[in-house]
């Protein structure tokens, strides 16, 4: 007995020293294709700088639009664009995918309708947005609203759909209902689901703003790799795409903290 | 089944009987049930007819049947959860209305919610008018009754199925019910448990004193519970399809009744041949 209580005390510091361990185990793969790519670039010297700039040219690439506040231009404005549109489409699909998800006349009504706009692929809307909207930030920020609206739309609906009847039924026969047995069983119930939309609809909003800044725009990622596409300089295109995979994540790991509290008090 | 023994015929509703119960703390006043030519048809297929009894305040009747006889439906009806029955049903002197407040379910599945601690799971219960502080007494006082009061910050996932279904049993007793309505309560439990479970309602209609309206398919359950038993089923010679009320019968001798006494033993036979079962 004494030999299996002293194995579980044990077991939780061997846990403990894991989140160390795996922060080591993931950086694993990313510093062996750097060394790879030093390697390649370097001491081997197989690509032209114009081909493959070496790791230190990036570097400098980013320090030099540092230092001329450029880069603080393009990431920030990048930055903006994505959270106002995720914000404003996250916020769209969770109040519409609610009222659908829980009222059936409204679902019976507007359905089919919000069924047919998903099947446009959103790309699709771009001409449109460019002739009505044109490509300023409100075109930006609607074509990224856009990418944001349907994956939050899409799990709200479906996650109210399917909350369990039982536990409805009880909060009902419990005298619960309208507004308080919103608040009461069915939101917290679907906050798992949600989430998952939403952290979904939060990758939707960086590719859509690489598209709009592509198609037309002065500052930003996406026109730091347009520009440097147009001026051959390979090593900026590589600065830009790792610095909107860092944001990526650095936004995603954001959002990831807020379901873990949110999961802690609802799930 | 005719020569089931009292017919009809309360055991515990004589004055002196009243007189010595303490007084009830969670049950201010149970209330009488009256079933009026209830019946049920779903889809144009007739479940239930013809039910009509009265079941008297502070009584516990069991709702005995076979799988699929209408028993969960008929209690369904007396919670208001089912509106589409017919005929008349009064719960004292007016008639159900929907999700009756005056009633309390306790279902088959403990329907906690998953992320709610037992304590803010029985908290839901409560009747909206309650004080904060009258309400937090209040669940103190169910969470002893049950015996969770050391586990009433645990979630329902933490906790074992005996002990989510006596969170269960608290939260419908937290709006004080005049008539307490348990669907097959205990049927997912293990054997020891279920007994266990048994005492402890006693427990709890010795401290209430409020009317209980209980569904099971457990012969044994009913004959240690209940004041009466309703058999519903369908006569074999019955044209009609639908179950009626085959029986309803007193079980005699006063509660906690001996689980090993034999003095119900042709009771129990008549019930088992009732529901179709050989009890030898």
């Amino acid at each position: 007995m004494t030999t299996t209580l002293a194995a579980q005390a044990a077991a939780p510091g061997r846990a403990k020293s894991l989140p160390g361990g795996r922060i080591l185990l993931g950086a694993a793969v990313p510093v062996f294709i750097i060394g790879l790519w030093w390697l390649v670039t370097g001491p081997l010297d197989l690509f032209t700088p114009t081909q493959l700039p070496a790791p230190q040219s990036v570097l400098d690439a980013g320090v030099g639009l540092f230092e001329g506040g450029a880069l603080f231009a393009h990431v920030g404005i990048s930055v903006q664009r994505v959270l106002l549109g995720f914000l404003f489409g996250a916020g769209v699909g969770l109040l519409l995918g609610s009222l659908l998800g829980l009222s059936r006349i409204a679902d019976g009504l507007l359905h089919p309708t919000v069924g047919a706009f998903r099947a446009v692929p959103s790309l699709a809307w771009v001409p449109l947005i460019l002739l009505w909207v044109g490509i300023g930030e409100d075109g930006k920020v609607l074509l990224i609203a856009i990418g944001a609206f349907f994956p939050v739309f899409t799990s709200v609906h479906s996650a109210l759909r399917h909350v369990d009847p039982h536990l409805v039924e009880a909060g009902r026969a419990f005298g619960y209902h309208g507004t308080r047995l919103l608040t009461t069983v069915q939101l917290p119930a679907v906050v798992p689901p949600v989430f998952s939309g939403l952290r979904l609809a939060l990758a939707q909003s960086w590719l859509f703003l690489v598209a709009a800044e592509l198609l037309a725009s002065s500052e930003g990622l996406g026109f730091l790799l347009i520009e440097s596409q147009n001026n051959g300089r390979v090593d900026r295109l590589l600065l830009a795409i790792v610095l909107l995979a860092i944001l990526g994540k650095i936004t995603d790991t954001l959002l990831g903290f807020i379901e873990r509290k949110a999961l802690k008090t609802w799930a | 089944m005719t020569s089931a023994p009292a017919l009809e015929h309360p055991l515990r509703t004589t004055v002196s009987d009243q007189l010595e119960m303490p007084p009830p703390v969670v049950a201010p006043e149970s209330l009488s049930v009256t079933f009026n030519e209830v019946g049920r048809a779903f889809g144009g297929r007739t479940v239930l007819r013809n039910v009509t009894m009265t079941v008297t305040p502070g009584e516990v009747v069991a709702i005995l049947g076979a799988s699929g006889c209408g028993k969960s439906t008929l209690l369904r009806a007396v919670g208001g959860l089912d509106s589409g029955f017919t005929g008349s049903l009064l719960i004292g002197d007016s008639a159900v209305t929907r999700y009756d407040e005056r009633t309390a379910v306790g279902f088959q599945e403990p329907r906690l919610l998953p992320w709610r601690s037992i304590r803010k799971n029985i908290e839901l219960g409560l009747p909206k008018d309650l004080s904060k502080s009258e309400g937090q007494s209040r669940v103190d006082e169910l969470l002893e009754l049950v015996g969770l009061s050391d586990r009433a910050h645990l979630r329902p996932r933490e906790i074992s199925g005996g002990m989510a279904q006596r969170a269960s049993l608290a939260r419908a007793l937290a709006r004080q019910p005049g008539v307490l309505l348990l669907d097959e309560p205990f049927g997912a439990l293990d054997a020891l448990t279920r007994l266990k479970m048994q005492d402890l309602l006693l427990d709890v209609h010795a401290k209430t004193g409020t009317t209980v309206l209980l569904v099971t398919h457990d012969v044994n359950e009913a004959l240690q519970l209940a004041d009466r038993i309703l058999l519903l089923g369908r006569h074999e010679s019955d044209p009609v399809e639908g179950a009626a009320v085959k029986a309803l019968v007193s079980v005699p001798g006063t509660r906690p009744r001996d689980r090993a006494a034999t003095d119900l033993a042709p009771l129990r036979a008549e019930l088992y041949a009732g529901l179709g079962v050989d009890s030898r």
